[in-house]
């Protein structure tokens, strides 16, 4: 025991007699994987893997066609010679209000967003409302008038709808979903897999605002913030964008899953690399506090009001500038560009020169615990 | 963001990697004992940062990791009570244990609630006085004291429905065990900085003296663990074995005197088992036999599980800092965060959940170009 590098002092020695710490060194041990859920987990709601996966496994092989296998937010249709772009989503937000909004405005930014991604004008909006017994008829309407509000902003009409009512217990005060259809006056056609090598990648704004904002409301979080969420109609910033130039090849809205997980879809439609300069991508210092406290990482936290664009090189300039002019805008920046190495991936130069890979989000993103 | 972009600073962490470079005349392997350390290291890129024959190895310090497959069983067993709210941090609830995970016992129906703090459960443990509130109070030194005061206050404010499962596990114990391998390569540590902040660092003093390694208790921004890593390659070059301080904004050597002595009235040292390594005498918290009555593990009688664990990967070697996450066969192919076959996979803090998340199944090649 005694090795000759070392002689022992009285203290030592008396550890020594006690015998070594020992540890039984019983080798790998590792749990078994969960690789098939017999049900439905939160995680498969989150927009990351799970998600993807139960796209492809479900819906895909029982709806396959043209349209549905692209993968956007929205499809493009062309009817008698013109573009539609046509989409639908739930909203199951909690709260219902929150800093900056609340489910209403949420429901039709949303759709509005969806549809403006594709270049679109945003035209026309049906919504489905299923209230749970109980919810407070002031509630409703105050959801309501928000909805109006936020349409009349966005400059679409709710032309039809419907309302279900469930037992108290089997919902959650109140789900909406919208469905939106518009008309793509815009020659470019844009889409997730267009991104080419040598694109700029454009970001609108401050990230991670929406998602913070909603969390410094949940009941177990006892964090105070002035964040407000982001949400917002952006289809007005997508025109003036295509008015500086058609060279637009990509438009996102990150919401679920945050900045990284889009980019990283676009990458893998594309097969292009990306490269980011962390020091480029605006955060700001109440979101960064926050997912520093929380253990949240910005980069995968949902955002309802900004974009990302991928546009060609030489038009990466005037459209920026164009951007900039816009009140929805003002902070836009070059984050990153498309390369023609690493296809399917994103890498970041962090700010303290190293590099780091962005992955898609697993599930739902997990606070840390130390 | 002031107090974090300053050890952020890409200027002075060149120059603390150019002094290492200067200093270093051999290679060295270094490891860093906590999971929220190895995460800074990959997620700021330092391993690339720093000189090729400075290896960093990534210790046992992540709570989620360690915590044996038996524990994680017996909090399935009791989450699956339907008078329970189980509640637990987060990143847990991934974890898979004999036959589900956390998040599968949810969507079957049990209450399984994440909280930011132990304490959170003394508010639902007034809102439901019917229902039996279980906390999981896993982790190392750090997370001690706030568990042991909501077991604490759960007694003096009377909550008899409140109770916590104790898987609790110490640093100190789990160096020894590593430098007491004969496969061991570690050199130098670099020691726990949350951990010292709140139990001071007297306690690894005798560990340097007796081992003749140096420690070096380190923070966990960038530029503290390039500081960190300095420290020990001074140490090392000159053939010194210290125990020094580089996170003295936080750490002294006494630790946070009140939080202890929480610690000491709520919880006794025992021995326990960790994944990956087995059984460490003296290694780990229990409660103490006065609070007996919000002990879970007594009260829903689950001491008699005792889970086998299988030999599927190289976990166990992984966090004794004898393998790396890219040495393992089934690295970035078998075993993802979408599929892990390994507790490292699982936690956002596991070194193979870091490496993977920060590209670390990709070639150095390519990494370095972009940097």
């Amino acid at each position: 025991m005694n090795s000759p590098l070392r002689s022992l002092n009285p203290e030592e020695e008396k550890l020594e007699a006690e015998g070594p710490i020992r540890a039984d060194l019983l080798g790998a041990i590792c749990p078994v994987p969960i690789l098939e859920h017999k049900q439905i987990v939160l995680g498969h709601g989150s927009g990351g893997k799970l998600t993807s996966d139960l796209i492809q496994k479900f819906f895909l092989p029982a709806f396959s066609n043209e349209y549905l296998e692209r993968l956007d937010d929205q499809a493009v249709l062309e009817i008698n010679g013109s573009r539609l772009a046509f989409t639908t989503d739930g909203f199951v937000v909690t709260p219902i209000f929150f800093p900056g909004g609340d489910i209403g405005s949420l429901a039709i930014n949303g759709t509005v967003n969806d549809l403006a991604m594709s270049g679109a004008r945003p035209l026309y909006i049906a919504a489905a409302f299923i209230l749970e017994e109980g919810l407070a008829t002031e509630d409703l309407r105050r959801v309501v008038d928000s909805m109006r509000k936020a349409a009349q902003e966005a400059g679409v009409m709710l032309v039809t709808g419907d309302t279900k009512v469930v037992n108290r217990g089997k919902g959650d005060q109140i789900f909406i979903t919208t469905t939106g259809i518009g008309v793509i006056d815009s020659p470019s056609r844009i889409s997730a897999d267009r991104a080419q090598s040598g694109d700029a990648v454009i970001l609108s704004g401050y990230i991670g605002d929406h998602g913070i904002a909603i969390m410094s409301q949940r009941e177990n979080l006892e964090f105070e913030s002035n964040i407000e969420s982001d949400t917002v109609p952006l289809h007005g910033l997508v025109a003036a964008m295509l008015e500086a130039s058609p060279e637009i090849h990509v438009l996102r809205d990150p919401t679920r899953g945050g900045v990284a997980t889009t980019l990283n879809e676009i990458a893998a439609r594309s097969k292009a690399g990306i490269r980011l300069d962390e020091n480029e991508i605006p955060i700001r210092e109440s979101v960064k506090g926050a997912c520093e406290i929380l253990g949240l990482d910005p980069l995968y936290v949902a955002n309802e009001g900004k974009l990302l664009a991928f546009v060609g090189q030489k038009s990466a300039e005037p459209v920026l500038e164009r951007m900039r002019q816009h009140p929805l805008g003002r902070d836009a920046r070059i984050i990153g560009r498309v390369v023609a190495e690493h296809p399917g991936m994103v890498l970041m130069k962090t700010e303290i020169g190293g590099t780091r890979v962005l992955d898609v989000m697993f599930g739902e993103q997990l606070p840390r615990i130390c | 963001m002031k107090y974090v972009d300053e050890y952020r600073n890409h200027k002075v962490a060149k120059k603390v990697v150019d002094e290492i470079r200067r200093i270093q005349t051999r290679p060295w392997v270094i490891m860093e004992v906590c999971g929220g350390q190895t995460h800074s290291i990959v997620k700021h890129g330092l391993d690339y940062l720093l000189p090729e024959g400075i290896e960093l190895v990534h210790g046992p310090g992540c709570p989620v990791c360690v915590t044996s497959l038996e524990m994680i069983d017996k909090a399935h067993a009791i989450a699956r009570h339907p008078d329970v709210i189980f509640c637990s941090f987060g990143d847990m609830l991934r974890v898979p244990g004999s036959q589900a995970d956390l998040f599968t016992l949810k969507s079957q129906g049990a209450d399984v609630r994440v909280v930011y703090s132990p304490l959170d459960c003394l508010k639902i443990a007034r809102a439901n006085p019917e229902k039996k509130i279980v906390f999981f109070a896993i982790g190392f030194e750090t997370t001690a004291p706030a568990n042991a005061m909501l077991v604490w206050r759960a007694k003096n404010e009377g909550l008899k429905n409140v109770s916590i499962l104790v898987s609790h596990v110490l640093v100190p114990p789990s160096i020894a065990a590593i430098l007491q391998s004969p496969q061991n390569r570690v050199q130098a540590f670099l020691g726990p900085g949350h951990v010292c902040a709140i139990m001071g660092y007297r306690e690894y003093e005798p560990l340097v003296a007796r081992y003749k390694v140096p420690i070096v208790i380190t923070g966990f921004e960038p530029l503290d663990l390039l500081e960190g890593t300095l420290y020990t390659v001074r140490q090392l070059e000159s053939g010194r074995a210290d125990l020094e301080n580089q996170y003295v904004r936080a750490v002294n050597r006494e630790g946070n005197k009140p939080a202890q002595k929480l610690i000491w009235q709520v919880f006794d040292i025992c021995d326990r088992k960790w994944r990956g390594v087995g059984s460490i005498p003296k290694s780990g918290y229990k409660l103490r036999y006065e609070f007996r009555d919000h002990d879970a593990e007594r009260l829903f009688e689950v001491e008699e599980i005792d889970t086998k664990e299988s030999q599927l990967c190289i976990s166990g070697q992984i966090l004794r800092g004898i393998k790396k996450p890219h040495d393992c066969p089934a690295f970035g192919k078998e075993c993802t965060p979408q599929q892990p076959l390994g507790a490292t996979m699982v936690s956002a803090e596991g070194a193979c959940a870091a490496y993977y998340a920060y590209g670390r199944h990709l070639k150095r090649e390519d990494l370095v170009q972009v940097a």
